[in-house]
C-alpha cells in the first residue's frame, strides 16, 4: 500500500512471548496497517528467526494468523496497529511449536 | 519414509480434487501441503466467478466457452489444454453442486452473470464473495470423507525424486520439527499454484512463491509460457482494507458496473460503466494514466460505485456493505483506489492433456500448468482450470499408479552445507520489489537486465533445516524457488521481442505475427 503524502509515521511497541520471556520490537506503521504487517516488518527488518504463522496474508481465509493480543484471542490479520504497547502471546490452549506459532493442525492431518 | 500409490503436492482446489478422483479410480492417495490442508493455497482466496457453460441463465455450449478462452489467449493457447477445461467444466461444476457447495441460484436455476471477455452470462459464483472459501470447504470435506487420502499439513517439498529419469516420489521436510521426511510414490501430481508472490503487490498467499515450477525445473521438466503473468487491473490500493481479499471489487463490477476514473474523475476505457474491458488491456490502461501524470494519489486509479443507492448495495452484496463500513468505506458516498495487481500465472510446466509433465510419472495440475490460457486469461477460467485439470490428472495418475510397483526412493535429500548469513526474509522483500519494478506489467530491455543481474546474484542455496521450527529456513527455502522462478519469468520476458496479452514492452509495442509461439525452458 502506498502513503498518503501528509500522513504522520506512528510507532507501536510490539511486546512479544517467546518461549519463558518477552521480547519487546518498536515497529513504525501507518494508520491502517495491521498487527500481521508489524511482525513482518519486524521479520524482514530486525529479526527473521522470529516464528509466526500466516498465509493468505489480509484476507482472513485462512485463519492461521489466531493470537493473543492484549489477551484477547484475534487474528493478526485484521487486528489494527495502535500506538504504544501490544502485547502479543501465541494461543494459550494449543500445543507451544515456537515463538507464536501452535499446533492447530486437526490431528489427522498431522504427520504420524 | 511415507509410500503412496499417488502423492498429491498442494491442497487447493486442483489438489483436492485430483486426490478424490486418484482415490475413486482405486489409487491410495496422500495429500500434502506446506500450510493446513484445504487452507493455504489460491482457492480458499477466490472471492469471484467461475466460468463454465452449464447453459442454465441462457442457451451455451462448452465451444462457445472454448472459442472465447482462445481469443483471450491472443494466440498462445494450448488448444488441447483449454479444450479440457471447457468441455469437463460442467460436469465437475455439477459435481461442486452435488458436493453442496451452494452455486448462487435465481428462479430454481444456477445464477450466471456476464464477464468481461464472454460471449454470453457463463460465470456462476457463491455469494457473498464467498466462491473460493466455498470450493475449498466443499472438497475438504470430501477429502476428509474418503479414507484412502492420507492428508498431511506443515509438510514442505523440497525436491523431487528422480530415478531413471522418472519421479519416483519426493523429499519433504516437516516444518514443526525439521524432520527429514522421504515419500516413495508410484505418481506424483504437481498441485502447487502459481507464482504472484514473487510480486511485492500481489493477491496470493505466502505459499505462491512458484514451488512447482522450481521442483519441476530442478528434476528436468520443461515449463512453458512463463513471462505471461495475469495482472487484475483493479486491485485494491486505498484506504487501506484488512480481512478482504484485494480482488474483492472484480464481483463488485460483475453486479453492479462501476465507473474507472482517472485524476480528473473521467474515464479512460471506453466502458460507460460496464465492467467490459480485458484484464491486460485495463492494466495498460490504468498504468498509463499514471504514468501520464493522471492517476490518482496512491498511483492507480478511482473506481466509484456512488451511482449506486444503500439499498442496491446492500442487495447485492450484504454483509460486505458492513465490513467495509468497520474499514470507513462508504461507497455511496466515496470512490475508492485500485491498481493492478499480481494474480495469476498463465504459463507453468508443460504438460498433455493426460496431465502429464514431460518427465515421467510426474503430473500437473491447475494453476500450475501453462498453456490452457495462453497470453491471457479469460476471467473465470482459474477455478475451472483447477478442478478440470486437477480431476484428469487424479484419473490418469492412478491409471499409471495401478500397473506399476512401488519405486524405492534414496532416503537423502542433498542440502548444502553452507548457512547464508543474510536475511532471507529481507531478500525475498527486495526480491519482490525488484519483479514488480522491472519484470511487472510494463517493461523494458534495460529494466529486465537489470533485474535479472541482481536476480541472479541473490542466494539459492538451502542448508539442512534446524531441528525445530526454523523460520529462516523457511525464507531461505522460498528464497530459493522464488529466485529460480523469477530468473524463468524475467529471461522468458526479454527473450519475447513483441507485446501480447500480459507480456507488455514498452521498447517492442507492437505484437508481431512470428512471435505467435511458446518459448519453453529446461535446465
Amino acid at each position: 500500500m502506498g502513503t498518503p503524502p501528509d500522513h504522520p509515521r506512528l510507532s507501536a511497541r510490539l511486546k512479544i512471548r517467546r518461549g519463558g520471556s518477552f521480547e519487546s520490537f518498536e515497529v513504525p506503521f501507518e494508520q491502517g496497517q495491521t498487527v500481521l504487517d508489524g511482525l513482518r516488518w519486524i521479520r524482514a527488518q530486525r529479526d527473521p528467526s522470529l516464528a509466526i504463522r500466516f498465509s493468505c496474508i489480509n484476507a482472513n481465509a485462512c485463519k492461521e494468523c489466531m493470537m493473543r493480543v492484549d489477551g484477547k484471542t484475534v487474528y493478526a490479520c485484521t487486528t489494527r496497529l495502535v500506538p504504544g504497547e501490544m502485547r502479543l502471546e501465541p494461543l494459550p490452549n494449543k500445543k507451544l511449536i515456537k515463538d507464536l506459532v501452535t499446533e492447530i493442525a486437526p490431528p489427522d492431518e498431522r504427520l504420524r | 519414509m511415507l509410500r503412496s500409490d499417488v502423492l498429491v503436492v498442494g491442497s487447493g482446489a486442483a489438489g483436492m480434487y485430483a486426490a478424490i478422483a486418484a482415490a475413486r479410480a482405486g489409487s491410495n492417495v496422500l495429500l500434502v501441503d506446506r500450510s493446513l490442508i484445504g487452507r493455504g493455497g489460491a482457492t480458499v482466496m477466490a472471492q469471484m466467478t467461475v466460468a463454465v457453460a452449464v447453459g442454465e441463465e441462457e442457451p451455451d455450449h462448452w465451444e462457445h466457452h472454448l472459442a472465447d478462452t482462445l481469443k483471450a489467449g491472443r494466440g498462445l493457447c494450448d488448444a488441447d489444454l483449454s479444450q479440457l477445461l471447457c468441455e469437463d467444466g460442467p460436469a465437475c461444476i455439477r459435481e461442486m453442486d452435488e458436493w453442496g457447495v451452494g452455486w448462487a441460484r435465481r428462479d430454481g436455476h444456477m445464477a450466471q452473470v456476464h464477464a468481461p471477455g464472454h460471449d454470453r452470462k457463463r460465470c456462476v459464483y457463491v455469494d457473498f464473495l464467498n466462491t473460493g472459501p466455498a470450493v475449498s470447504k466443499t472438497l475438504r470435506a470430501r477429502v476428509q470423507r474418503t479414507p484412502e487420502i492420507q492428508r498431511v499439513g506443515d509438510l514442505v517439498v523440497t525436491e523431487l525424486a528422480i530415478r531413471d529419469g522418472m519421479c519416483v516420489g519426493a523429499h519433504a521436510v516437516h516444518t514443526p520439527t525439521g524432520a527429514s521426511v522421504p515419500i516413495a510414490a508410484k505418481a506424483t501430481i504437481l498441485a502447487t499454484g502459481g507464482l504472484t508472490r514473487l510480486y511485492a503487490r500481489n493477491s496470493a498467499s505466502i505459499n505462491m512463491g512458484g514451488d512447482g515450477y522450481a521442483l519441476a525445473l530442478r528434476a528436468g521438466a520443461e515449463l512453458i509460457d512463463m513471462e505471461f503473468v495475469q495482472f487484475f487491473p483493479i486491485g485494491h490500493l486505498a484506504p487501506r482494507l484488512v480481512g478482504m481479499d484485494p480482488i474483492m471489487w472484480d464481483p463488485f463490477r460483475y453486479k453492479l458496473g462501476g465507473r474507472l476514473l482517472n485524476s480528473e474523475m473521467k474515464e479512460f476505457l471506453p466502458e460507460e460503466g460496464r465492467y467490459i474491458s480485458a484484464r491486460d488491456v485495463a492494466t495498460y490502461g490504468i498504468l498509463k494514466e499514471v504514468a501520464a501524470g493522471r492517476g490518482s494519489p496512491h498511483r492507480g486509479a478511482w473506481l466509484s460505485f456512488q451511482h449506486c443507492s444503500e439499498a442496491v448495495l446492500r442487495e447485492a452484496f450484504g454483509p460486505v456493505i458492513d465490513r467495509l463500513a468497520a474499514n470507513g468505506i462508504d461507497l455511496t458516498r466515496q470512490p475508492i483506489e485500485v491498481a493492478p495487481i499480481a494474480h495469476y500465472h498463465m504459463g507453468g510446466m508443460r504438460a498433455g492433456a493426460d496431465m502429464q509433465t514431460t518427465v515421467p510419472h510426474l503430473f500437473a495440475a491447475g494453476e500450475a500448468v501453462g498453456g490452457a490460457n495462453g497470453a491471457n486469461r479469460l476471467s473465470g477460467n482459474a477455478i475451472t482450470e483447477a478442478l478440470t485439470f486437477g480431476r484428469r490428472a487424479g484419473e490418469r495418475a492412478a491409471a499409471l499408479a495401478a500397473k506399476i510397483p512401488m519405486p524405492a526412493i534414496d532416503p537423502s535429500s542433498g542440502f548444502s552445507s553452507n548457512r547464508s548469513k543474510i536475511n532471507p526474509a529481507a531478500e525475498i522483500v527486495r526480491l519482490q520489489k525488484l519483479m514488480n519494478e522491472h519484470v511487472g506489467p510494463l517493461r523494458t530491455q534495460g529494466g529486465l537486465e537489470r533485474a535479472l543481474q541482481e536476480i541472479r546474484q541473490m542466494c539459492g542455496d538451502l542448508p539442512a533445516p534446524r531441528a525445530g521450527l526454523d523460520p529462516e529456513w523457511m525464507d531461505l527455502h522460498d528464497l530459493r524457488n522464488m529466485r529460480l522462478v523469477a530468473e524463468c519469468v524475467t529471461r522468458a520476458a526479454l527473450a519475447r521481442t513483441e507485446s501480447r496479452g500480459a507480456h507488455q514492452r514498452e521498447d517492442f509495442p507492437e505484437t508481431s505475427a512470428a512471435w505467435e509461439r511458446h518459448q519453453t525452458i529446461r535446465v
